[in-house]
């Protein structure tokens, strides 16, 4: 007989895919609107922040209920406390989304500086962990997870190769510099969505192993 | 506009009434701690049905170790083995070994060996006798010869029931509340100052309150005596152990130190157990 706390479980894990989807869609429209310089992408993601964020606090919400109602244990226990974390990681992600999104409107204004090379590469490995992290989630595939964290070396260097590129177009022609900056602030949020990626990965593996990876430095189980 | 002093919620007054400013000691693992009950092979019969099958486990000493498994897996069988309180049901057969300090349990004298394993049982069971009576019958039976009176309030105290009774030693313990009456059993069974405590599903009857006065009481007499618990509450395992043995048909499944048995169980039996997908 299934339980309606295994119900409640499910449909949480659905809002929280939901919420996983909304921010990788922001993601994907804001630097496309850099990309392909579409100014109405970034106004979608802009507009659509609001959405993201009602989710967090009712995803928070439900896991509270359901922490005080259930007292769940063992893997019941990793899950909500997962995706409490989890939440936290897509709502950011969904943050930094809207930063891309605001340089998309900044950068649009000037002339573009270079080919876009690295930035669909940065963003197209950034995109693909958010959803194999959340695909590993709804599988608990733990190998899935392991290769989202390997992956996030990719995105770093990505981003330090971008600075460099960056760096020189800026000193060879200070007309630049504005459009430059605002790139070197859209590698910089993809960066960091690819460590949000991560941690969501990290939280897979725990709720999946009970294994916490966070810090490997410090050798704990 | 109210300043941060001002208007402090009570829980967190609770949670961090001062900043604390040294570590905190981790909890000791059972491999940190003297054993206080060593059980190998252990098998219990009643007639021809056997009730545990081929247990191993440790009992260290100053910790609290929690029995948990469905109706009729044979906790309290095994609990009840270890101050050989079976050997009062006819045709229970135990095989195998039970070390109380190194030391035979089956090797020993009855009486002396449930002085120092004492029991608290699920309902409570006063004696149809003052609440002072209570305490010193066992005092008495063991031919105690000092001052009674202050080993009644001490024990009382240990219990924490002083307070409560102190004004009405020779009313009948019947007159005590549920909660009242099973910390009197704990009061009488620390009367002798036992090294054990086996307490079987000692809160089952009583209400969340006194639940918490219980197991408050138990994380207080820990260190002074060795605690084995038998509970249908997963909470209560969780919350007032340091270990947690999971039986299941009579045998010992997983053994474990609380917060990692109800976090990350080995054994999907335990793992499905505790979240409630059978049981």
């Amino acid at each position: 007989m299934e339980r309606h706390f295994e119900r409640d479980l499910e449909e949480l894990k659905q809002r929280l895919l939901w919420m996983g989807s909304l921010a990788e869609r922001a993601v994907h429209q804001a630097v496309h609107a850099v990309l392909d310089a579409e100014e109405h992408l970034a106004e979608i993601v802009l507009s659509e922040e609001d959405a993201i964020n009602e989710m967090q606090i009712e995803i928070d919400e439900r896991v509270q209920r359901l922490l005080a109602l259930q007292q769940p244990m063992a893997a019941d226990l990793r899950f909500l406390l997962a995706v409490s974390r989890i939440n936290g990681d897509l709502e950011r992600i969904g943050d930094q989304a809207v930063n891309i999104a605001q340089s998309a409107m900044r950068v649009l204004r000037h002339p573009q500086v270079k080919p876009y090379v690295d930035l669909p590469r940065m963003s197209e490995l950034a995109e693909g962990m958010v959803r194999d992290s959340l695909n590993a989630l709804v599988r608990g595939d733990i190998d899935l997870a392991r290769s989202v964290l390997q992956r996030d070396d990719q995105v770093d260097r990505l981003r330090d190769q971008l600075f460099r590129e960056l760096l020189t177009y800026m000193m060879e022609n200070s007309a630049v510099v504005f459009a430059a900056f605002e790139l070197i602030l859209v590698a910089k949020n993809l960066e960091r969505i690819g460590d949000h990626a991560t941690n969501i990965a990290e939280d897979v593996i725990y709720f999946v192993a009970g294994r916490d990876v966070r810090h490997p430095a410090l050798d704990r189980r | 506009m109210a300043s941060a002093t001002q208007g402090k919620h009570p829980a967190a007054e609770r949670i961090a009434p001062e900043v604390r400013m040294t570590e905190p000691t981790p909890t000791g693992s059972e491999k940190d701690s003297p054993l206080r009950f060593k059980i190998s092979n252990l098998d219990v019969f009643y007639g021809p049905k056997q009730a545990v099958f081929g247990l191993n486990l440790n009992i260290p000493k100053s910790k609290i170790t929690a029995l948990i498994g469905p109706s009729g897996c044979g906790k309290s069988t095994f609990l009840r083995t270890l101050n050989r309180m079976n050997e009062t049901i006819r045709n229970t057969r135990v095989e195998g070994e039970i070390l109380l300090d190194g030391q035979h349990i089956h090797g020993m004298d009855v009486v002396g060996l449930r002085r120092r394993v004492g029991m608290v049982f699920q309902r409570p069971n006063p004696f149809p006798k003052s609440i002072y009576e209570n305490v010193a019958y066992g005092l008495r039976v063991n031919g105690f010869k000092g001052r009674l009176d202050d080993l009644v309030e001490h024990s009382l105290r240990r219990a924490a029931l002083w307070e409560e009774v102190k004004d009405y030693l020779k009313k009948s313990a019947f007159a005590l509340s549920g909660g009242q009456q099973q910390r009197l059993c704990i009061a009488r069974a620390l009367a002798v100052d036992p090294e054990v405590l086996l307490l079987d599903e000692p809160c089952s009857a009583l209400d969340p309150v006194t639940t918490a006065k219980i197991e408050e009481l138990m994380f207080q007499l820990k260190d002074s005596c060795t605690m084995a618990i038998v509970t249908h509450n997963m909470q209560q395992a969780a919350r007032a152990s340091d270990f947690t043995a999971f039986m299941l048909d009579g045998k010992l499944i997983e053994h474990s130190e609380t917060s990692k048995l109800f976090t990350t169980p080995t054994d999907p039996r335990t793992e499905a157990y505790i979240t409630g997908r059978f049981g």
